[in-house]
């Protein structure tokens, strides 16, 4: 009985977390600095044609450079209105979320062959680590996972460890809290919100880079499908830390497969009911959460 | 140059074009560009438009497919009334979980969002589709559902009208009435508004935002009752997030935004000749009202710079 659900959906909601906790982590850097990027959406979706096309010339690991360079482009508008021209950052984002469904839509239908369209693109499949994926039930899912995964378990820690214990960690934290405190300590706050910004877009396009190249296979219009925007709810609900976003992209991924689940354990609910689910559930625990969230004090201004 | 000839010919070029094509798709933009705007006014970011029109063109067509006998005079009055409570409802959700639980409206909008679009995928699916069960979509709506023409031979219907009649009456309660100043307060600064205006900022904030997604259900309504005569899954292309650029475009002003929705009413109208005719995907125009937004952003912000340069 386990075999058939427990397993399965546990590997369906590690496998479905690991683009969400990339988009994610790179959020919660430029949030930590006081920007919220709602072009994330957009930044993904640049990030899986990016990866598509890189693919198609170099191989799978060209590909996740031409994702992080795809997503590092489409950062690197975002910060030169949000950090120089001092522009609205939630209307900024959203006018870059059209812009990358925008390009990469239209690229998809002028010039299909160049993201692989009706052509296998190299993919990076599961690597199995022997002994640790033969741990029972949470072996497979934690350790036979393509390597972007197993890039994750490095980042969370050396993310939260660069945050928490170092000089520039807390630099970029001071630049989220107070921007005018940080510049009396000789600190550059543009400098600064412009390099989160920077490595968020990276992160980003590393997302839409592992969707296209260790799960789905091919480029598709439109296919980052609102994961820009769940990364935003991550980081809220993982309240700015770089565990509790990995752990709130996990919750995510459960929501998400919970539908491969109840498909084998042979529930009869109409599947728009799990279309919802994650939505529904950022929701309830947002809601839960009142109060104890710890925001950047400078967020969004 | 292909592609400019047909985008032209689609949006401005032939009397048919304007009255059928642009002024058709400017109608929803208005009505969910004012309900933008005047969320903003008061400084609620009501992203979620989309939802909320969504569900304003679910509750419309529940109405129309639960009446269908009844008179055009009492059905769409019903259907304009189901379409407002629908949209208010769903920004209700938002606006209560920002002032019971602190949850931020620009991500709970974003979430409600996907909701409505899975909402409405199971209702032209289930509930509300058609009796064959064949096609995600609901039957056509009875004569007298259907909103009529404004001219004989052209296809510009009556949410036209509310639209402008809404933009109006906005304009008219925004700058001319006590409560409309109180709302402009609160957008401005809302702790200043409290302390010296004796403004409930919380109260107003609420009543904004439940207006503000009655407006986008009406664009909603307005799609059903007046374009497809039927309810479907991709009833908005993305009609709810246009409107950010709509709102922002006319500086938030209900006046301006009668004139940014023919705007942009004529890009979407091109843009769809562009595809029929030159190949050119629709998804283009995104990338122009992306464009819009950033040198609209860029603009306000030169002339920011402007006047505090003059200052100092």
């Amino acid at each position: 009985m386990l075999e058939l659900t427990l397993v399965p959906f546990l590997e369906a909601a590690v496998r479905t977390a690991t683009p969400l906790a990339f988009a994610a982590l790179g959020e919660l850097v430029a949030e930590r600095a006081g920007v919220i990027n709602l072009g994330l959406e957009g930044t993904i979706i640049a990030g899986c044609l990016g990866g598509a096309a890189a693919a198609m010339f170099g191989g799978a690991g060209v590909g996740f450079i031409g994702a992080a360079a795809a997503g590092l482009a489409m950062a690197l508008v975002f910060a030169v209105f949000v950090v120089h021209v001092k522009t609205d950052q939630i209307i900024t984002g959203t006018a870059l979320t059209l812009l990358g469904l925008g390009i990469t839509g239209s690229i998809y239908h002028l010039r299909p062959a160049l993201v692989g369209a009706g052509t296998s693109l190299p993919t990076t499949g599961p690597v199995a680590i022997p002994l640790l994926s033969e741990i029972p039930i949470v072996g497979s899912a934690l350790f036979a996972q393509p390597w972007p995964t197993y890039s994750l378990y490095l980042m969370v820690p050396a993310l939260a460890w660069w945050l928490a214990r170092t000089q520039a960690g807390l630099g970029l934290r001071a630049v989220g809290e107070h921007p005018e405190a940080a510049a009396a300590a000789g600190l550059s706050p543009q400098r600064i919100r412009f390099a989160a910004i920077c490595f968020s877009g990276a992160m980003g396009g590393l997302c839409g880079g592992t969707l296209v190249l260790a799960q789905v296979g091919s480029f598709n219009e439109g296919m980052s499908a609102g994961r820009g925007f769940i990364a935003i709810a991550i980081v809220v609900l993982g309240r700015w830390t770089p565990w509790g976003t990995a752990g709130a992209a996990l919750v995510f991924g459960g929501a998400f497969a919970f539908q491969y689940l109840a498909q084998s354990l042979g529930l009869g609910w109409p599947y728009q009911l799990f279309l919802a689910m994650p939505y529904v559930l950022t929701l309830a625990l947002l809601a839960a959460q009142r109060g104890r969230a710890a925001a950047p004090a400078h967020l969004g201004r | 140059m292909e592609a400019l000839l047909a985008f032209w010919d689609g949006a401005v070029g032939s009397s048919y074009a304007f009255w059928s094509a642009t002024l058709v798709r400017a109608t929803p933009l208005l009505l969910v560009g004012l309900a933008v705007a005047v969320a903003f006014r008061a400084g609620v970011l009501n992203i979620g438009a989309e939802g909320q029109l969504v569900l304003g063109a679910i509750a419309a067509s529940g109405v129309a497919l639960a009446f269908p006998s009844w008179p055009s005079l009492l059905l769409i009055p019903a259907m304009i009334a189901g379409g407002a409570a629908g949209g208010a409802v769903w920004a209700g959700i938002a606006a209560w979980l920002r002032h019971r639980f602190g949850v931020l409206e620009v991500i709970s909008t974003i979430m409600l969002n996907f909701v409505a679009a899975a909402f409405i995928s199971w209702m032209v699916r289930g509930p509300l589709q058609e009796p064959t069960k064949v096609y995600p979509m609901s039957v056509s709506f009875s004569e007298s559902a259907r909103w009529p023409f404004l001219l004989s031979g052209q296809r510009t219907h009556l949410g036209l009208l509310l639209g402008v009649f809404a933009a109006l009456l906005l304009w008219f309660v925004l700058t001319r009435t006590a409560a409309g100043f109180r709302v402009r307060a609160i957008g401005a600064g809302a702790a200043a508004a409290e302390s010296a205006g004796g403004v409930d900022a919380r109260g107003l904030r609420w009543r904004v935002f439940v207006a503000s997604g009655a407006l986008a259900g009406l664009a909603g309504a307005s799609e059903v009752g007046g374009v497809t005569w039927a309810l479907y899954e991709g009833i908005s292309p993305g009609y709810g997030y246009t409107a950010i650029a709509v709102a922002l475009l006319a500086r938030l002003d209900p006046r301006g935004v009668v004139l940014t929705a023919l705007f942009f009413g004529a890009l979407e109208a091109g843009g769809a000749s562009m595809q029929r005719n030159a190949g050119v995907p629709a998804v283009t125009v995104q990338i122009i009202t992306a464009g819009v937004l950033l040198s609209v952003l860029a603009f306000a912000r030169w002339r920011v710079g402007q006047r505090e340069g003059s200052l100092s």
